[in-house]
């Protein structure tokens, strides 16, 4: 038996042992996804068992080292891990924003002491982070963020305003892009991490169209901030945030954005035939953009995919996403419009068809991949 | 994987300098177009293809060919399709080869298609549109062999060909799948009767009319009453090459209109420098890369005989003739004046956009087989 075998009957037993029935369940909701965090309330013990058993194997972030509270796998032991949960459909531990964004830009921009001060606890759930980029004055134009940092020589003096930060009111740290000088745009920023408990810090949540408020305003007055907590050099901040924003569209656009497959298979029988013809017409573009998906998956694997291409694909999968839900509107009539029945779960459909409206918005608008794909890709003038 | 392997790169690496050199458009699409051709192609570049093996790409390696499978004839067919070279690889080297394999007649016209001497043809289509199911021209046993009425259209450079796959009814009624046979039918001096006539795109396609014509009931291609299968096999290859060819079509065009925007200065500036123009060009992009995914898909699906391949090829097909037609309209309204004249090479790529798309079906017969593959 070869090593990564030995490797999957280990995982698969493992797994078998500890992972609760519950929690190989589909989700029923957001709250069965496991954020973790100081303000984190269990749904059940099952819950907190799965986190608990799987940070202390490292198996939260299987490919982080096992120095900084990871599992140490190779790509090969984490991709079979992931196919052996896959198997009995077991859920995700732990999701958060530390381990999809911040932990990679640590793990390549963060000193020594910062990697073992911040990562293990992303990896066992214990702190929630959140992101600080967008601003109301700097939003497609992230670099021209106006945040004040000062530099108080025995700590960093932080004032400003930040918004869309997602989850602000619920996450216990942030990581935050702020102005640490004026002299240049993309060379006077510098990336800086700091508890969202300190004095000065305020958020207020953002009611959506969706009427829903994962986004906050978040606000800086006067807070003050520990000089080690810079990542990456002073002013040179924008270098860490475009790695993470690298990071974060690869991943979005991996995730098989623009839902998967045939909208038609799941909509069942349509009796309007001018419907059923958009329907169809949406469909050859979802499966093509699957195969997409796929070659562009292989490509990153291969190293060989454009660096520009994440835009491209989440430019083309979110626009997809929308008209997914523009036509299970269309599909769902006036019974779709329903907001508060209980036959509509209290406006799933609109609520979901609503959120949509923000994929080609977040993560850099439909416009600035478009703008990034010209000038990149096709070499155009001035773009 | 859905990328191309070191053999696949290697032949894109050997048929793109090729093509571009001895398959341009002044020296191929052109020249037969402006001096009354009727062939509509060159002999002697056939000869060519023959002479690197891509005739008989499809055919295995005991008979001569090389073997290869749909997503090594679609790396040939997207450079074909790029520089617009006209010749009968489509229709001879995949389609009808896909038709002809495993039969008794592909011990009769396989060596010819190999050395590039032999020409063949699909007539499938009757009226305007393809219904390959709506097969109407009749085949009824006379003596030993079978006797042929009816018309077809839209036979791709028809008159050119010495071997010409019929598909003829000779059981049920048109709508139905089942009593289709295939004939391959040898052009001799009695016939099939039918002159080419130029297409939009300077292609050549003839109208076939049969009147009593008889044939041998060894020109049957497989099972009589069959037929279907071997149909489907050919029009399927045709389709998933048809969906590479477009999305070469669609890469020309557009590196062609991208490079216009970086030379024509109007304003006083260069029109690429407009967001209005680089917004629909990088649009542009991201649909030709997904629409050479699916071909890609599609051919690969094929080639492993999964059972998802008919879908994958409807939507290359419906993907790859919406996203070539976009581009083609978006590389004339961007070349803008110059792109409506003659001499400029923008406008024949309009045109043979138009042709690839309905050969095999058009955008909505495959997007109607999507819906009805999906059972919806």
């Amino acid at each position: 038996m070869t090593d990564l075998e030995n490797f999957r009957q280990e995982a698969r037993a493992w797994l078998e042992a500890n992972c609760p029935a519950e929690m190989r369940a589909p989700m029923r909701g957001e709250k069965d996804m496991c954020w973790g965090g100081r303000n984190w309330t269990f749904q059940s013990d099952a819950q907190k068992h799965w986190l608990e058993a799987m940070a202390q194997r490292g198996w939260t972030v299987p490919d982080w080292p096992k120095d900084y509270g990871g599992g140490g796998l190779s790509p090969a032991e984490a991709k079979v891990l992931k196919e052996e949960m896959a198997a009995i459909r077991a859920r995700s531990p732990l999701t958060s924003f530390g381990i999809s964004m911040l932990g990679p830009a640590l793990l390549k921009y963060g000193t020594e002491e910062q990697k073992k001060r911040f990562l293990p606890e992303i990896a066992c759930g214990e702190i929630r982070w959140c992101q600080g980029y967008s601003e109301p004055g700097a939003g497609s134009d992230l670099a021209g963020l106006t945040t004040k940092c000062e530099d108080r020589g025995d700590h960093w003096l932080v004032n400003g305003q930040k918004v869309w930060t997602s989850y602000a009111d619920q996450a216990d740290w942030i990581f935050c892009l702020v102005r640490t000088s004026t002299e240049s745009k993309h060379g006077g920023i510098s990336f800086l991490l700091f508890d969202m408990e300190s004095p000065g810090v305020s958020t207020k949540p953002i009611l959506l169209i969706s009427g829903n408020s994962p986004f906050c305003e978040t606000f800086f007055d006067d807070v003050k901030v520990p000089k080690d907590q810079v990542v990456g050099e002073v002013n040179k901040g924008w270098d860490v945030a475009k790695y993470l924003l690298g990071h974060e569209r690869e991943m979005i656009s991996g995730m098989g954005l623009g839902g998967s497959g045939s909208l038609g298979a799941t909509v069942g029988p349509i009796g309007d035939p001018l419907l059923r013809a958009e329907i169809a017409d949406f469909d050859v573009d979802a499966l093509a953009f699957s195969a997409m998906s796929e070659r562009f998956i292989d490509q990153l694997k291969a190293s060989v995919a454009h660096p520009a291409m994440p835009s491209m694909m989440k430019y083309a999968g979110t626009e997809l996403n929308k008209r997914r839900h523009e036509l299970l509107m269309a599909a769902g009539g006036s019974e779709f419009l329903e907001w508060d029945s209980e036959r509509s779960k209290c406006g799933k459909p609109a609520r979901d068809w609503l959120r949509t409206k923000a994929n080609s918005i977040e993560g850099g608008t439909s416009e600035v991949q478009l703008g990034i794909v010209a000038k990149h890709i096709l070499g155009l003038p001035g773009a | 994987m859905m990328t191309l392997n070191d053999d696949q790169r290697m032949l894109a690496d050997t048929v793109a300098p090729f093509m571009a050199e001895e398959g341009a458009i002044g020296k191929q699409l052109r020249h037969w177009r402006d001096n009354g051709c009727s062939d509509g192609f060159g002999h002697r570049l056939w000869k060519q293809f023959a002479e690197l093996g891509l005739t008989g790409i499809l055919i295995p390696e005991v008979q001569g060919g090389a073997g290869l499978g749909q997503v090594e004839a679609n790396v040939v067919l997207e450079e074909i399709g790029r520089n617009l070279t006209p010749s009968p690889f489509l229709t001879t080297a995949v389609a009808a080869v896909r038709a002809l394999e495993g039969s008794a007649q592909a011990e009769r016209w396989f060596p010819g298609i190999v050395s590039g001497e032999t020409v063949a043809a699909l007539a499938i289509d009757e009226g305007k549109r393809h219904d390959p199911a709506g097969t109407a021209l009749r085949a009824d046993r006379q003596g030993n062999g079978f006797v042929l009425n009816g018309e077809k259209n839209f036979v791709v450079h028809g008159a050119s060909a010495d071997v010409t796959i019929v598909a003829a009814r000779t059981a049920g009624s048109p709508g139905e799948t089942d009593g289709i046979t295939l004939f391959a039918i040898e052009r001799t001096e009695r016939g099939p009767e039918g002159a080419n006539f130029g297409m939009v795109d300077g292609s050549k396609a003839a109208h076939l009319s049969f009147e009593q014509f008889a044939v041998d009931s060894d020109a049957v291609i497989g099972e009589v009453d069959g037929g279907w299968v071997p149909m489907t096999r050919a029009l399927n290859a045709g389709r998933a090459g048809a969906a590479a060819e477009l999305t070469g079509v669609a890469a020309g065009a557009t590196a062609m209109t991208v490079d216009y925007l970086k030379q024509r200065k109007q304003f006083g500036r260069l029109i690429g420098e407009f967001q209005a123009l680089q917004h629909r060009a990088a649009h542009l992009y991201g649909e030709i890369e997904i629409a050479r995914a699916a071909a890609l898909k599609a051919a690969q699906l094929l080639d492993s005989g999964d059972e998802r391949a008919a879908l994958l090829v409807a939507v290359a097909k419906a993907k790859a003739g919406k996203t070539a037609r976009l581009a083609v309209q978006e590389g004339v309204q961007m070349h803008g004046g110059i792109g409506m004249t003659d001499e400029h090479d923008i406008g024949l790529y309009m045109k043979r956009q138009a042709v690839l798309d309905e050969l095999f079906g058009g955008p909505r017969y495959h997007t109607g087989e999507v819906a009805r593959l999906s059972g919806y």
